[in-house]
């Protein structure tokens, strides 16, 4: 197992070099820079910038120059905040993105499991139809919609929770965001555990454990839950990708300073540097992530195993 | 990860001391602050990039740079000019010297006195080539060899400013320039603290490294979110400052900013989206502040290429086939002026002038345009087949889609709408060969026409975004320049606005407005054409 | 086994599964209203009319579902969200599904070490952020309506080429294929006849959740000013627009948002019936 790990690891650098390659060559191949603006700058002033920021070099110029400063732990300054760098940039967002994250799909997984389980064991009672129900309806209504609603709602007419990052103590101006956040994918997680469930319960061993006597509770306990989750594991790929993404728009609604504002802040303004810190940092997540849930699959079914 | 998260988080010692930063850190840091002070939460727009007086470059940065700096000269808070961290100014006879006594009392946030010698080394630092300052022309660019400075060609410290005594500062000018005290408001004149550059480089604009000569000192910036400013106690009017801390938040939606408002987590908006605007001005008329702002809504030509180049019959066809009172009205409904000139109203000593046929009925200008369209060789048979570039924010579409609604109805002119991203469209614009009509707008810099006038010179840098080229306005606008008599000034540029707009190379829509959601319990909020508000000038009265 | 042996039985078992049927006609339906609703209003999606903006709904004038804030009938522009909406989620699903059976079929097939790359290269594109990768194809192609489903499907073909390849790796194995392959039929010729006859069902299931998703990445897509061309418009552009008006005109969100709901309910249930009659015992 460690040792594949291992190997992995090693094997997701040259995957790791493609990336910042292909986006470096993004980055760059799109119209614009960072000090474009409506004013024109005198010829003489836009030399100055370009030499200062180093945009008058040849594009394999700069590269070199990116990878070198990246070996040395450098990200690079940033082009539109123009007194820090990218590592600090992403040091102060990463955190906050971090938490709104890792508590949405915490949310997400037990109240998405729950569900599942009781819609399952209920099959087609009502119980299980509204559960079902509702879970449809959060996967279908994107969540631009959901945000605006809900900081309407809860944070301007009943005031119960602060409308802005800033706008409050610490734990209640969490809430909106996060549960914003989890709940498509706790529709998504409810549909799956159900259906993984129902499947498991009409499985052959489980009628087994049935007709041999066993409680229910214990037959799930034992039998049914390990497996039954494992497309939920392999959901977690997804779950997480749907969470960045669906984290740029509650950032931007609730005004918090994370990775994804910053990403389509610095895309928007040719932020060279910073959207290429971003990218490196998703996908060093993206292969490390796809890492732990095969490690995870291969723990939890004793099928595969032992690679 | 802790440290850092409380680093974060905690911006004076004590707070270094509350308990509860977890790992996740769901503790709080700011907000609920019992002690007795006054604390304004500002909305600021966009993020600043910067607040080093010479790399900053957006009007973002400008407001906070306005708390935490100040120039020689400044405004009021009724928008009047006047003397800032300079006593008194006196100009010579040719207006090429100004010499400037600094005030005694002038000190920087850590006990510095403020000198000439630390005007000196800032305006050298602001043209020097490797500061790569934007504004370095446009703000100094009129002073002695500053031009040559900034492309290199002579050593900085050639630059026409001495300071002959410890408060005595003396700027030349390469030749006359009515507005220049104007100029100096603009915060790429601040002055920038020399030790503190020497000591810390690039990062000494950063809160606990940044010595600032204004109202304020800067506290706290947590990019993304917020920018934190504390009393100046050294400010030379300390006690002319009410408001003990002031937070600028970053809110780039103004959808969201109005709910924070709302919520009552601002106290004043940057903006106020124009969807909200008739609901606001039902529900909270006394603090919706609508004034005019000194910055025009046009849409450009291509002049470079058909069918606009040497076009002007056409281009007054589309000026006049389009109802700025239903733009104004329907669209934006935000109070904005419809727009018939090229320059704002609002700027003293300066009468803007207007189209010909500002005053006609709506019928006779749909006339008089189809006639013209007709004349430009085009008509039902014939119809013009362009399009309009514009980009992706408020009102953009909407506008760009009352346009083409406007001129399929009355000339029969068939536009596509072409919506590209912000960048993408002021590239297009410059290079000139994809765009024909596109969406753009100017804001003045400082309150003088010149700042309107001047970009349509050929010369000038920013006459890429036009294209215009015209030898008569050229010679109007160098007459104008030679004038020191102000009156005599103002007839010269009047008569190369007009000569502008007997051209048509744009087509001027509307004129900003200023619009603010201000609290009630906000004092001292005063409207102006510049839309600076200057902490320093407001207070807070608790009664609410 | 040739595709219309594939695909006859799940018709058939189709035709007897409730959910199915009721999606289905209902899909059916709506797409039938966009077509033909236009004809019997009076009022064009691009017409502006600033005297009438912001009617509610029966607010007369052949206006049953109001007006937005140009005066333009909302009734006819729902119906061209949806479909352009529609029309936009099913090519890019398309598009995504005929890259990523292609390349998934092939990448299994083929196996070894030229599976290891092809799939090597799917996880270096899965890292590459969607967004940016978007506005680059929107500026360099010009905002064309063709780029939109290029650029969503261009995201989505990576999951189905994942799914194919594990699929194909399992058909690979199985008996018919060897008997292929002693026949002498060529490698492109096995893919085509064979494999990818028995993917059908696998990727007509993905392909009916993929459309979702297409879906709401074209409203993520029109949020962030990148959808479709105005006067052009479609349910997630309407709903973004509605947004802002929520509380002055609650029905420029509520309509668009109910229908674009509607539309993914059913593809969600549409989705789950298929998967039940594809194969009743797969898990997820």
């Amino acid at each position: 197992m460690l040792r594949y790990a291992i190997l992995r690891i090693f094997g997701a650098i040259p995957t790791l070099l493609l990336v910042i390659a292909l986006a470096f060559l993004m980055v760059h191949a799109a119209p614009g820079g960072p000090f474009d603006a409506e004013r024109m700058l005198s010829p003489e002033v836009e030399a100055n910038i370009a030499r200062a920021y180093h945009l008058d070099e040849s594009l394999p110029q700069q590269f070199v120059r990116y990878v070198r400063g990246l070996l040395r732990g450098d990200l690079g300054p940033s082009y539109v905040y123009l007194d820090r760098n990218v590592s600090e940039v992403i040091s102060r967002a990463l955190p906050v993105s971090m938490q709104l994250g890792v508590l949405a799909m915490l949310l997400a997984i037990v109240v998405g499991i729950a569900a599942g389980l009781t819609a399952a064991l209920s099959k087609n009672s009502f119980i299980d139809r509204f559960v079902t129900g509702i879970a449809m309806t959060g996967i279908s209504v994107p969540v631009f919609v959901v945000a605006p609603v809900m900081v309407l709602v809860f944070a301007v007419y009943l005031n119960w929770f602060p409308a802005s990052w800033t706008g409050g103590g610490g734990v209640s101006r969490l809430i909106l965001p996060v549960v914003v956040l989890a709940l498509p994918q706790i529709a998504y997680i409810a549909r799956l555990t159900r259906a993984s469930m129902i499947g498991v319960l009409s499985s052959d061993y489980v009628r087994t454990a049935r007709a041999q006597g066993l409680r229910t509770s214990s037959i799930i306990r034992y039998h049914a839950l390990k497996p039954a989750m494992l497309p939920l594991v392999s959901y977690m790929g997804p779950a997480i990708a749907g969470i960045l993404t669906g984290s740029v728009v509650v950032e931007q609604v609730f005004g918090i300073p994370g990775l994804g504002q910053f990403f389509v802040t610095g895309a928007l303004n040719r932020d060279y540097t910073l959207v290429l810190g971003i990218v490196i940092l998703y996908a060093a997540l993206v292969i490390g992530l796809n890492l732990i849930v095969d490690l995870l699959y291969g723990i939890l079914d004793p099928r595969i195993g032992g690679r | 990860m802790n440290r850092s998260l409380s680093f974060a988080r905690c911006f004076s010692r004590q707070r270094l001391l509350f308990p509860a930063c977890i790992a996740i850190c769901l503790s709080a840091c700011g907000g609920a602050d019992e002690q007795r002070e006054s604390l304004l939460n500002r909305g600021l727009g966009d993020e600043p990039g910067s607040l080093d007086n010479h790399k900053a470059r957006t009007i973002q940065a400008g407001d906070v740079q306005r708390d935490i700096g100040e120039g020689l000269t400044g405004y009021a808070a009724d928008g009047k000019l006047e003397m800032a961290a300079a006593e008194r100014v006196e100009v010579s006879e040719d207006g090429l010297q100004y010499t400037f006594w600094l005030r005694p009392d002038g000190r920087w946030s850590n006990g510095d006195r403020l000198t000439a010698a630390d005007f000196v080394f800032s305006f050298r630092r602001l043209v020097n080539p490797d500061t790569a300052a934007f504004y370095a022309q446009q703000s100094f660019g009129d002073v002695v060899n500053a031009t040559e400075i900034i492309s290199g060609d002579k050593p900085v410290d050639e630059l026409g400013v001495a300071a002959p005594g410890e408060l005595q500062l003396e700027i030349t000018l390469e030749y006359p320039v009515p507005y220049f005290l104007a100029l100096l408001t603009h915060p790429s004149t601040f002055p920038v603290h020399r030790s503190s550059i020497e000591l810390h480089g690039d990062a000494h604009a950063r809160p606990g490294n940044l010595v600032s000569n204004g109202a304020y000192k800067l506290q706290a910036w947590e990019v993304g979110s917020y920018i934190e400013v504390v009393r100046n106690e050294q400010y030379r009017n300390n006690a002319g400052t009410a408001i003990d801390r002031v937070r600028h938040h970053v809110t780039p939606e103004d959808a969201t900013e109005l709910n924070r408002y709302r919520a009552g987590e601002l106290d004043v908006t940057f903006s106020v989206p124009s969807e909200a605007f008739a609901q606001m001005k039902r529900e909270r008329p006394d603090e919706l502040r609508v004034s005019p702002y000194l910055a025009v809504y046009f849409y450009g030509f291509n002049l470079s290429k058909a069918p606009f180049k040497d076009n002007p019959k056409l281009r007054q066809a589309l000026s006049m086939a389009v109802d700025r009172e239903t733009l104004t009205e329907n669209i934006t409904g935000r109070g904005e002026l419809p727009a018939y000139s090229w320059v704002p109203p609002g700027i003293v000593g300066y009468e803007p002038r207007k189209f010909l046929y500002a005053n006609l009925s709506k019928e006779e200008r749909h006339a008089k345009a189809r006639e013209l369209y007709r004349e430009a060789g085009y008509g039902e048979d014939n119809p013009l087949i362009t399009t309009i570039h514009y980009n992706t924010a408020g009102s953009h579409r909407r506008i760009a889609l009352a346009v083409q609604s406007m001129w399929k109805e009355v000339l029969g002119v068939e536009a596509t709408l072409i919506n590209e991203e912000g960048q993408v469209l002021l590239e297009r614009i410059r290079m000139q060969n994809e765009t024909e009509v596109f969406r753009l707008a100017w804001t003045g810099d400082y309150a003088d026409a010149h700042t309107f006038l001047s970009i349509m010179e050929s010369d000038n840098p920013s006459n890429t975004l036009f294209g215009f080229k015209n030898a008569e306005y050229d010679s109007l606008m160098n007459r104008a320049a030679l004038q020191t008599d102000p009156a005599r000034r103002q007839v010269w540029l009047e008569e190369a606005e007009r000569h502008l707009l007997s051209q048509h190379p744009v087509i001027p829509l509307y004129f900003f407005v200023n619009k603010s959601m201000v609290s009630p319990r906000v004092r001292g909020w005063g409207d102006n054409v510049l839309n600076y508000h200057y902490s320093q000038h407001l207070s807070l009265s608790e009664t609410d | 086994m040739s595709y219309l042996a594939a695909i006859k039985p799940i018709l058939r078992k189709s035709r007897d599964n409730k959910t199915i049927v009721a999606c289905g006609s209902l899909l059916l339906l709506i797409a039938a209203v966009a077509l033909i609703g236009p004809l019997i209003s009076p009022h064009d999606y691009a017409g502006t009319d600033f005297e009438n903006s912001f009617l509610s709904p029966f607010g007369g004038d052949w206006h049953p579902f109001g007006t937005d804030d140009l005066g333009r009938d909302l009734f006819v522009r729902t119906l061209l969200g949806v479909k352009v909406t529609l029309f936009v989620a099913i090519i890019a699903s398309t598009v995504s599904l005929g890259i990523g059976v292609a390349y998934g079929a092939i990448a299994g097939y083929m196996g070894g070490k030229i599976d290891a790359l092809m799939m090597r290269a799917v996880d270096a594109l899965y890292a590459l952020p969607f967004i940016f990768f978007v506005i680059l194809l929107m500026v360099v192609f010009e905002r064309n309506f063709l780029l939109i489903f290029v650029a969503i499907g261009a995201v989505n073909w990576l999951e189905m080429a994942r799914i194919v390849r594990g699929q194909t790796l399992s058909l690979k194995r199985r008996q018919f294929v060897d008997a292929a392959r002693l026949i002498g039929v060529s490698t492109p010729g096995i893919i085509l006849r064979h494999i990818t006859p028995n993917l059908f069902g696998v990727v007509v299931v993905y392909m009916t959740l993929t459309i979702p998703q297409a879906i709401l990445v074209e409203s993520f897509l029109s949020f962030l000013g990148l959808g479709v061309q105005a006067p052009q418009t479609s349910l997630g552009s309407l709903v973004n627009d509605g947004v802002v008006h929520m509380e002055g005109a609650p029905w420029l969100l509520l309509l668009p948002a109910t229908a674009l709901a509607v539309i993914m309910l059913c593809f969600n249930f549409l989705g789950d019936g298929l998967r039940d009659v594809v194969d009743p015992k797969k898990n997820a």
